[in-house]
């Protein structure tokens, strides 16, 4: 069990050189070159993943900060028009009341002028009544233009009382 | 006709011959099995032999060479049972790697095999070889990698049935030992220049009067550490089988067959724990000669 064998050696050392120089070339290189390929597939996978993972959190900033953007500007639009709208409006009513208060005041100042023009022509037909009744009355022509005087007369001590 | 003649007894001979070896194999079994308490015949199973043992089936003589004469010396070449199993071994890895570098070749992706295997080579690179050694060791991988798997299928072997332990032989551990020991001072040598190397054994900043001493105990060094290895491994798969063949062979000590269902447990338990100890020791022998290399290309003490 103990005893030196010179032969089992040297088959074995044969044996282990043969075999690490077969290995070698059949088993150990492609086996750790694509070990070694794969590794590096690996570590580009996981570093193009971290790229594509920051552009893509700059991409959403981004996109947050110009839609948190255009939030404000449409906000902003909305509150002009707003303020537009409430001007316009304002304006129109105080346009609008202008034009009543202006058409009111015409409207009357016409009710006015009429109502003198209606007593003009009243005071003359009161008058032109006036002479033909008492024409009637008296049964007496008098000189119409001395008639008028005496109504006129008459109208304004009318007035005067 | 006296063609014929010699032709038949020739057949006779021969097939008295087998029927000579079959009740001498018989006889043999018969006596070690009538006298078992003197556990010749563990030591038998285990030891190194010119047969493949195939009972009940036969034996196997295996081819002797030599002696020849090298140098003076004359050393026996036969192929033995060991160098055999050897083979067995080196095929079997052979066939395995070459599928998994077959995988590899198709796609990345490792496949349930493959991927089962790269675990291991992973380990041996990443676990053992990169931390003792560095960068450098990137060199090495061939050789650790084929020695962690040559040892692994080398005791793994001994757990088959009619196979036995190449590396429970104290020369198959002792060759790969020496091919340790070549590597590591090589590896040294190819760092620090030869000079540079067996200078830089001895720690610098020492007293005059230590350097002797620390000669003496780093040159022993450079040999204990792969004898430690060599007699490590041979010991571990060794004992193990030991310990198998003796639990069977209670039931013969005991002359009982009541005995057979304790033995028989035990023996599977340990042939369990052969498994865990097959990957153990190989996963030590890689993993010192590992440090060792490291130590002799990072000689800063």
């Amino acid at each position: 069990m103990l005893q030196l064998d010179p032969g089992v050696i040297i088959w074995t050392t044969l044996t282990f050189g043969l075999l690490l120089v077969v290995l070698r070339a059949t088993a150990w290189k492609p086996i750790l070159k694509a070990l070694d390929e794969r590794e590096r597939t690996i570590r580009q996978s996981i570093e193009r993943a971290e790229e594509t993972k920051r552009e893509s959190q700059e991409l959403l900033d981004e996109n947050r900060r110009s839609a948190s953007k255009a939030e404000e500007r449409a906000q902003r639009l909305i509150e002009e028009a707003r303020e537009f709208a409430e001007k316009i409006r304002s304006e129109t009513m105080a346009k609008a009341a202008s034009e009543a208060t202006r058409l009111i005041d015409k409207a009357r100042e016409e009710i006015e002028r009429d109502k003198q023009q209606a007593i003009t022509q009243l005071h003359g037909l009161v008058a032109e009544l006036a002479v033909k009744a008492a024409e009637k009355i008296l049964d007496e022509t008098i000189d119409e233009s001395r008639q008028k005087k005496l109504v006129e007369k008459f109208l304004t001590s009318l007035r005067k009382n | 006709m006296i063609f014929g003649l010699t032709t038949d007894s020739a057949s006779i001979h021969a097939v008295a011959d087998t029927v000579r070896t079959m009740t001498d194999t018989a006889g043999a079994a018969a006596a070690q099995a009538s006298n078992p308490s003197n556990g010749g015949w563990i030591i038998k199973h285990v030891a190194d032999s010119h047969t493949l043992d195939l009972l009940p089936f036969g034996e196997i003589h295996l081819p002797h060479i030599g002696p020849i004469q090298i140098g003076g010396l004359s050393i026996d070449m036969s192929i033995t049972k060991h160098v055999v199993m050897l083979w067995a071994a080196g095929i079997a890895l052979l066939a395995v790697m070459n599928l998994v570098a077959r995988s590899y070749r198709k796609s990345l992706i490792p496949g349930r095999f493959a991927g089962a295997i790269e675990m291991l080579i992973l380990f041996v690179r990443d676990d053992i070889v990169l931390p003792a050694m560095g960068e450098k060791g990137k060199k090495f991988l061939p050789y650790f990698l084929t020695l962690f798997f040559f040892i692994l299928f080398a005791n793994l072997f001994g757990l088959i049935p009619y196979a036995s332990t190449p590396t429970g032989n104290l020369n198959v551990t002792a060759a790969l030992a020496m091919i340790a020991f070549f590597v590591i001072q090589i590896a040294g040598i190819m760092q620090y220049g030869l000079g540079g190397y067996f200078k830089g054994l001895v720690p610098p900043d020492i007293p005059i009067f230590v350097i002797p001493i620390m000669v003496i105990v780093e040159v022993l060094g450079l040999f204990t550490k792969p004898f430690a290895l060599c007699v490590r491994l041979f010991a571990n798969m060794i004992a193990g089988h030991i310990v198998i063949f003796s639990l069977i062979g209670l039931i013969f000590v005991f002359g009982t067959i009541l005995i057979a269902p304790i033995s028989i447990a035990f023996a599977l338990f340990i042939e369990l724990l052969e498994i865990l100890i097959a990957t153990i020791q190989a996963y030590i022998f890689t993993i010192l000669t590992a440090l060792f290399v490291g130590m002799a290309i990072h000689q800063e003490h």
